[in-house]
C-alpha cells in the first residue's frame, strides 16, 4: 500500500518525540492500544496557564499511519486550550494525512490518546473526568 | 527511483534470464497446441512440452508421465486434494493437514468440509515442526489423505516429510506435500521420500508466475485424482485445458537449473542468510522464528521487539521484505504461522522475513544488516514500549486498553 507523502513526511521526521514527566501535576498522560493490537500511544500535553497546552509529546508503537497520527497530534495541540482539544476529531487527522480505509483506526487511537491525556491531567487537577465516546473500531 | 533489495523470494523470484531465453521461441515460431498431433507446428510444441517434463521429473526423482502440469501450485494443490478426497471417498472421508499449511492447503480443506470431509488440523511444537506422535495418534482408519508441506513459506522449516509419508502409509493413507519452497531449494526426491502427491510452483524457483505442477505416483501405489476441470482430457485426463507451453518450457529449465545449481547455491545461500541473522540476532531483544536446524537455506524470519513490523518496512523501504504483521488487514491478525508457533502477538507484529535468492549479493547483505539495525533503532526511540522495557516494567502486567 502506497503512504501519503504527509504520512511519509511524519514518519520520517516525527514531531515532538519524547518524554515528559508524567508526575508533574502540569502534565497528563495518556496511553492508548495494546502491543497485541499491533500499536500502542502514549501522548503528553504539559498545560500551562489558561489551560493552554504549552507542550506535546508522543511516543509510538505502530505502523507508519499511527505514528503520523500521533506525530501530528502532537503538532495540533501545541498552544490551544483544553476545551479546544477536545475538539480535535479523528476525522479530521484522516483528511489532512490522507489515510485509507483500514488506517482509519490509528486515527481513532489519537483521538482516544489525547482525550486519555486530558482526562489525566484533569483527575490529578481535581476535575473530573470527561467522558468518553466508546472507540469505535 | 533506486530499486529496493528485493529480500522477499519466498514470495515470488525473478525470472532467470537463461530461463526466458529457453521460453521466448514458444512464444514465437514455435507457437503450436500441444494438443495439435496432425501437424508440425503442434509436434513442435510437444516437443518441447516433453523435454520439460524430463527436465522437472528429473529434479524431483519420477517419471514424465507423473508430472501434470498445472497454472500453479495453488491449483496442484486443490487438483491433489480435491482430486483424492473425490478419488477415493468410498475408503474414508478423514483428511489431516497442519494449522500452518498455505492457504491454498487451509481452504481447500475447508472447502471439503462443507462436502463431507472431516479434516484435523494438527498444531505444530514451538519450533514449526509436527509432532509425529500426534500424527499418528490422529490416523484413523477413514484416513484417506495427509497433506503437509515440505518447507513452510514465512519461518522456512522442514517437516520430517519421510517420517510423515511413512506414519500415513503404516494407515494406508496417501501421502501429499505442498513443496512449493522447497523444490529447487533442497534436495528433493519422491521416492526416497514416500510422497505420493506434491505441489510445486515455476515462479519460485526463478521460472515464469502462471505455471506449476502436481506430481502423481503411478506406481507403489498408482494414484489416481479426480479432474477438478472438464475439457479436452489433457494431462491424461486429469487437467483439462491447452497446455501453457512457454511456461511449461520456463518451469522445465528453471528445474534443470536448480538441479544443476543448488548443491553449491545453498551453501552459498544458507552462509547469506547465517551472517544476516547472526548479525541481526545480536541485538537487543531480537528472536529468531522457527526451527533453525531443519530449515531451507534462504530464509530466515526475525522479530524485533517493541517494533511494529509494518512501521519497521516503511523505515526499510531500500529493503523488499514482508512482515508478519497485519496491520492493514481487517482483522488486525497478525501471522496465523508465527501465532501456531505459541508466539505472543506482539512478536507476531514485530517480525520481518528475509527470503534470500539466486541473485542475493554479500554486499545487498551487508546493507540489509545496516539498514534493518538503523531501522529497529529509529523506531525504538519512538516506541513507548521500549522506553517502558528499558525502564524495567512489565508489559504484561499492564491492563491495556482493549481497541
Amino acid at each position: 500500500m502506497a503512504y501519503s507523502e504527509k504520512v511519509i513526511d511524519h514518519y520520517n521526521n516525527p514531531r515532538n518525540v519524547g518524554t515528559l514527566n508524567k508526575d508533574s501535576k502540569f502534565v497528563g498522560t495518556g496511553l492508548v492500544g495494546a502491543p497485541e493490537c499491533g500499536d500502542v500511544m502514549r501522548l503528553q500535553i504539559e498545560v500551562g496557564e489558561d489551560n493552554v497546552i504549552t507542550d506535546a509529546k508522543f511516543k509510538t508503537f505502530g505502523c507508519g499511519s499511527a505514528i503520523a497520527s500521533s506525530s501530528l497530534a502532537t503538532e495540533w495541540l501545541k498552544g490551544k486550550t483544553i476545551d479546544e482539544a477536545l475538539t480535535i476529531d479523528n476525522m479530521d487527522i484522516v483528511e489532512e494525512l490522507a489515510l485509507p480505509p483500514v488506517k482509519i483506526h490509528c486515527s481513532v487511537l489519537a483521538e482516544d490518546a489525547i482525550k486519555s491525556a486530558i482526562n489525566d491531567y484533569r483527575v490529578k487537577n481535581g476535575l473530573e473526568a470527561i467522558a468518553l465516546e466508546k472507540s469505535h473500531h | 527511483m533506486k530499486q529496493p533489495i528485493y529480500l522477499d523470494n519466498n514470495a515470488t523470484t525473478p525470472l532467470d534470464p537463461r530461463v526466458l531465453e529457453a521460453m521466448l521461441p514458444y512464444f514465437t515460431e514455435k507457437f503450436g497446441n500441444a494438443a495439435s498431433r496432425n501437424h508440425a507446428f503442434g509436434w513442435v510444441a510437444e516437443e518441447g512440452v516433453d523435454y520439460a517434463r524430463e527436465q522437472v521429473a528429473k529434479l524431483i526423482g519420477c517419471t514424465e508421465k507423473e508430472i501434470i502440469f498445472t497454472s500453479g501450485a495453488t491449483e496442484a494443490d486443490n487438483l491433489g486434494i480435491k482430486g483424492v478426497f473425490e478419488m477415493y471417498k468410498e475408503k474414508g472421508n478423514h483428511i489431516i493437514t497442519a494449522v500452518t499449511e498455505h492457504k491454498a492447503v487451509l481452504d481447500t480443506c475447508k472447502h471439503l468440509e462443507k462436502n463431507g470431509a472431516r479434516v484435523t488440523y494438527l498444531g505444530v511444537k514451538e519450533d514449526g515442526l509436527v509432532d509425529l506422535a500426534e500424527l499418528e495418534a490422529a490416523m484413523t482408519p477413514e484416513t484417506i489423505l495427509v497433506s503437509i508441506m515440505y518447507g513452510n513459506n514465512e519461518i522456512g522449516v522442514i517437516q520430517p516429510v519421510k517420517e510423515i509419508a511413512a506414519i500415513a502409509h503404516k494407515f494406508g493413507a496417501l501421502f501429499m506435500t505442498d513443496a512449493t519452497q522447497a523444490v529447487g531449494k533442497i534436495p528433493v526426491d519422491v521416492i526416497a521420500d514416500g510422497i505420493d502427491l506434491m505441489a510445486f510452483s515455476a515462479h519460485k524457483m526463478y521460472g515464469p508466475k502462471g505455471v506449476g505442477a502436481l506430481y502423481v505416483r503411478r506406481k507403489n501405489p498408482r494414484v489416481k485424482v479426480t479432474s477438478q476441470m472438464d475439457g479436452g482430457g489433457h494431462e491424461r485426463g486429469m487437467r483439462s485445458g491447452t497446455l501453457n507451453v512457454p511456461g511449461i518450457v520456463g518451469l522445465g529449465k528453471a528445474c534443470e537449473l536448480c538441479r544443476l545449481e543448488m548443491e553449491s547455491e545453498a551453501i552459498r545461500l544458507s552462509g547469506l542468510r547465517d551472517k544476516l541473522e547472526s548479525t541481526l540476532n545480536k541485538m537487543e531483544e531480537s528472536y529468531v522464528n522457527g526451527n533453525t536446524q531443519h530449515r531451507l537455506p534462504h530464509v530466515a524470519n526475525i522479530s524485533f521487539k517493541y517494533v511494529e513490523g509494518e512501521g519497521l518496512m516503511m523505515a526499510m523501504s531500500d529493503l523488499a521484505v514482508s512482515s508478519g504483521s497485519a496491520c492493514t488487514s481487517a482483522s488486525l491478525e497478525p501471522s496465523y504461522v508465527l501465532k501456531s508457533l505459541g508466539l505472543s502477538d506482539d512478536l507476531a507484529h514485530s517480525s520481518i522475513r528475509y527470503g534470500l535468492g539466486r541473485f542475493t549479493t554479500e554486499e545487498e547483505i551487508d546493507q540489509a544488516i545496516a539498514v534493518t539495525e538503523k531501522a529497529v533503532n529509529h523506531l525504538r526511540e519512538l516506541s513507548p514500549l521500549w522506553e517502558m522495557f528499558k525502564e524495567g516494567i512489565d508489559l504484561s502486567k499492564i491492563e491495556w486498553a482493549e481497541h
